[in-house]
């Protein structure tokens, strides 16, 4: 019995634990993307808590499951952090934990403007086994995914990826385009990668009463992202691009529920990839705690 | 090597955010400047819009769900001021148009913590103005939460 067998497991208990204990929630009013950012940041002193999925079909080999857990903080009205842990199951293979990320968004402009540009720098410390696909950067195909766990994680990934999120707002609808740059410090040449996506509440009034069912509570989208070679081959050979609509669920409780079914569009991608994922947004964390350490009471 | 050619883009990254203002300069004394002052700077195109929502018999009460979810925790449970943020209910607010309102809810006031609220559709973002003038004036509390700050 491998002792990380029940890892996945444990971010669901976390977060939903984690729910019972906090403070106050704050809706999150998130939109459903997995894999583009728009510019929305979290609100200054909130933490948010969410726990993400990623099962993929694997021509030639098994099939598997990645999954990771974010802790979003926002520490500043401009400036968003992020942590994350990655873990993975291939299925007649083996569960492992593939390493963490930290992530910062900064927002430069100090007003909404008809493009809205947003920093970000991530630094990441993965091993190659890692699974989740949260981006497709430079020639990421299916057939690397093949290498067995124990093979594949001997293999250490330090990353810095730099993206440039530039988003919109109209009429309710928010428009969103992402390029990346990916530099592993080993000796590896840049890669770059895209996403882009669209989405809209399917209502844009708000309800007079609380609800969890109210249209505004639900936000359709779809995204589309996909490698763009290296610093040497550029361009489309050789790369995979996926297609996917997607749904969040974002509920008064502060829970937000958001899935994503991804379609390969051409021969080097996975055919299919089905994303879910919860998470729970706490009101003033970061308040609360300065206060734990201030020796206030609420 | 190029851990300090990286090291070294991400000091001249932050340095231009700082240099583009993200950060309050050092002229700029936020405790002498009124918490209200940002309603001053509104566009004259904002400050003239009209609500749309300023007939529709439902838009305080729907404000006033959307206030519990993403305001109250800041502005405190009758818009009154809170323990982050001012009161909602001071003359200034109360007398500032419903375009001006709109416009500080589209932009937030990022250098005073308060979040852009564009990812809520207009009509919401009028529905939250429908409330807060709903409200009317509460002078006392209100300039004492100014004062506060």
């Amino acid at each position: 019995m491998r002792p990380w067998r029940g890892f996945p497991l444990f971010p669901v208990v976390a977060l939903a634990f984690f729910s019972l204990i906090a403070g106050k929630p704050a809706i999150a009013q998130e939109n459903p993307y997995f894999v583009a950012y728009d510019h929305n940041l979290e609100e200054p002193s909130n933490l948010e808590v969410e726990y993400f999925s990623t099962f993929g079909t694997q021509r030639s080999g098994p099939n598997f499951h990645g999954f990771w857990s974010e802790f979003e903080y926002g520490a500043t009205a401009w400036w968003t952090t992020e942590l994350y842990l990655d873990g993975q199951t291939t299925f007649g293979d083996s569960t492992v934990f593939t390493g963490f990320r930290w992530e910062n968004r900064v927002r430069p402009l100090k007003n909404e403007h008809w493009i809205n540009p947003v920093l970000y720098m991530e630094f990441e410390d993965i091993n190659g086994a890692d699974k989740i696909l949260k981006e497709v950067e430079g020639h990421d195909v299916e057939s690397d995914f093949l290498t067995p766990n124990a093979e594949a994680r001997r293999e250490r990934n330090r990353e810095v990826e730099l993206k440039l999120i530039l988003s919109s707002n109209y009429k309710g609808w928010n428009f969103t385009e992402n390029t990346l740059a990916v530099k592993n410090l080993s000796n590896e040449p840049w890669e770059f990668g895209y996403a882009l996506g669209a989405s809209r509440p399917l209502a844009l009034k708000g309800a007079a009463r609380k609800c969890n069912l109210c249209l505004q509570h639900f936000i359709v989208g779809v995204e589309m992202y996909g490698g763009l070679g290296d610093r040497y081959s550029f361009g489309l050979h050789n790369t995979s691009h996926y297609l996917a609509p997607a749904l969040a669920w974002n509920l008064p409780s502060g829970w937000t529920f958001r899935i994503e079914p991804s379609f390969g569009l051409n021969d080097q991608s996975h055919q299919f990839l089905l994303r879910w994922g919860a998470s729970y947004e706490i009101a003033g964390f970061g308040r609360k705690v300065a206060d734990l350490f201030r020796g206030k009471q609420e | 090597m190029k851990l300090r050619i990286l090291a070294g883009i991400g000091g001249v990254l932050f340095a231009g955010l700082a240099a583009l203002g993200a950060v309050p300069g050092k002229s700029e004394t936020p405790e002498q400047e009124s918490v209200y002052a940002e309603l001053t700077k509104a566009p004259e195109k904002y400050r003239n819009k009209v609500n749309p929502l300023a007939t529709d018999p439902e838009a305080a009460a729907a404000g006033r769900v959307l206030f519990e979810e993403h305001c109250e925790d800041c502005h405190g449970q009758q818009a009154a001021g809170g323990k982050k943020a001012p009161s909602l209910r001071a003359k200034e607010v109360q007398e500032a148009t419903p375009g001006t309102i709109f416009w500080i809810l589209t932009n937030g006031v990022v250098r005073k913590k308060m979040p852009v609220w564009s990812k809520l559709p207009e009509p919401q973002r009028w529905q939250l103005v429908s409330y807060i003038k709903s409200l009317g004036p509460l002078e006392a509390s209100g300039s004492k939460s100014a004062e506060k700050r």
